[in-house]
């Protein structure tokens, strides 16, 4: 299972983004269980809403952080996020 | 050297709400207390909530709605709204007995996020036997609706010499069943497994084979099914970091309000486990002598207290070093540097002893009957 370069991604309807007021970070909640998430996990979690593909997500990362050269650390993010089931492409 | 510990205690990261100690099944590993009989007296709704409200503040965020059966108390529905609201990951630990369709899609609406049933076997006849009532049927049921109406389903198999030949039949049923969990989880023997222990108990040849067969398994459904699997302690030669260190993540609250550092705390003496209709949920955290009571690393005894390992394990569980050595201050003999290492080889013998008999004594089913008898 790898990342098709061609279709959307979306967030998996089994678990659940959400900010932690307490903990000062994003997490993802899902049965019996909780992974809290750095700061740029998150924000490429958070584009992950079923209208984007993989470079769009990209393209909008680099933009609004004012950056090139973030390819390869967002696709190695988004492989592990979708071994996971955080995501899902179709 | 009271202070030192003050500064460093974290948060409580989950709450456990043992709504009840009514259930109408009576499993023999039942982890309730054995003179659950005796604690009739249940917290109202308007005190649930407020024990959901404060501890959220504190940073609690996943809510385990448990018992006894969550089911039987009627305002289930309007104490997952509430934790709705304040933002918990709800996750309902039941039978299924009792669950309707409509009641699921009631529990949906008002914000439940996921239902785990348990299922006793993988036969009819097992199943309704080890939970000494009727249910196989209606469970598998309940598992298909769970799923139907998109909730992410987790199916918890507690394992012990009863039903750990049906390993890959029970495999098997988790995923006919649509399962996006799976819980494995070998008794831990407190409450009534402890009572039932030489019934319960499965020999090292046995864990090994149904270990082997849930291993391969797991590789054969990944990426579909997550497996998860609670370790038969007996048979290992550390303990486990029993509740992820005292009072550091874990807080369980019984149906009579007692706050419990963990779900057998109630069994130690001397520890005054504090009731939420008396503090807030702040100061049972922060300041109670329950919770304080084994933080950190200042009460241990040797060979813990010098031992390299002791931040890895927390010396392992204080309930089974109380139960098995008779002080809570031991290392858990499960550790093999326990002096008391060899009252688990015993227990091990002896189960096995039990289970060549021919007159092997009866299950004690978890029911009031057995419970005001035994306590
Ligand atoms: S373990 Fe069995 S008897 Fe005990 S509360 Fe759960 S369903 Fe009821
Ligand atoms: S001696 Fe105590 S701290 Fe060391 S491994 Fe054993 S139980 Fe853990």
């Amino acid at each position: 299972m790898s990342i098709n370069p061609d279709q959307a991604i979306k967030f998996s309807p089994m678990h659940r983004l959400q900010w932690e007021e307490a903990q000062q970070k994003d997490v993802i909640l899902y049965p019996e269980g909780m992974v809290e998430l750095n700061q740029s996990s998150a924000e490429i979690l958070k584009l992950c809403d079923g209208s984007r593909k993989p470079d769009q997500i990209i393209a909008d990362l680099e933009q609004k952080f004012a950056t090139t050269g973030l390819t390869n650390d967002i696709t190695a993010f988004l492989e592990v996020a979708l071994k996971n089931g955080w995501i899902q492409q179709n | 050297m009271a202070g030192s510990n003050k500064t460093s205690i974290t948060p409580p990261r989950w709450l456990l709400a043992e709504l009840t100690y009514a259930c109408p099944l009576q499993c023999p590993y039942c982890s309730n207390p054995i003179d659950y009989a005796n604690y009739q007296s249940e917290l109202d709704t308007e005190d649930w909530k407020r024990v959901l409200t404060e501890a959220r503040k504190m940073g609690a965020v996943q809510l385990g709605f448990s018992g006894g059966e969550p089911l039987t108390r009627k305002d289930l529905p309007e104490l997952v709204k509430h934790a709705k609201n304040l933002g918990y990951y709800s996750n309902l630990i039941t039978s299924g007995y009792g669950l309707t369709e409509e009641k699921i899609v009631e529990l949906k609406e008002a914000g439940l996020d996921h239902i785990q049933v348990s299922i006793q076997a993988s036969s009819q006849e097992l199943n309704d036997h080890i939970a000494g009532t009727t249910s196989f049927r209606h469970k598998k049921e309940v598992a298909h609706l769970v799923k139907k109406h998109g909730y992410p389903m987790v199916l918890c198999v507690v394992i012990h010499r009863e039903n750990i030949h049906q390993m890959p039949e029970i495999l098997a049923m988790a995923e006919e069943l649509g399962a996006d969990y799976l819980e494995l989880a070998n008794t831990q023997y407190y409450g009534w497994a402890h009572a039932n222990r030489d019934l319960l108990l499965p020999t090292k040849e046995q864990f090994e084979q149904a270990e082997q067969i849930a291993q391969a398994f797991k590789e054969k459904v990944a990426g579909k099914m997550k497996i998860y699997y609670v370790v038969p302690d007996f048979h290992e030669d550390r303990p486990k970091a029993c509740m992820n260190g005292w009072g550091t993540t874990f807080l369980t609250i019984a149906p009579d309000g007692v706050a419990l550092p963990c779900h057998s705390a109630r069994d130690l003496p001397g520890l005054d486990c504090p009731n939420v209709k008396d503090y807030s949920i702040d100061q049972i955290w922060h300041e109670s002598k329950a919770f304080n009571f084994f933080r950190g690393y200042e009460w241990m005894k040797e060979p813990c207290s010098s031992c390299d390992e002791k931040e890895k394990d927390f010396g392992g569980c204080r309930c089974q070093a109380y139960l098995l050595t008779g002080d809570m201050y031991a290392a858990d003999p499960v550790c093999s540097k326990s002096p008391n290492h060899s009252v688990i080889q015993e227990a091990i013998d002896s189960a096995k002893a039990s289970a060549l008999s021919d007159h092997e004594k009866p299950l004690i089913f978890r029911n009031s009957k057995n419970s005001r008898r035994l306590s």
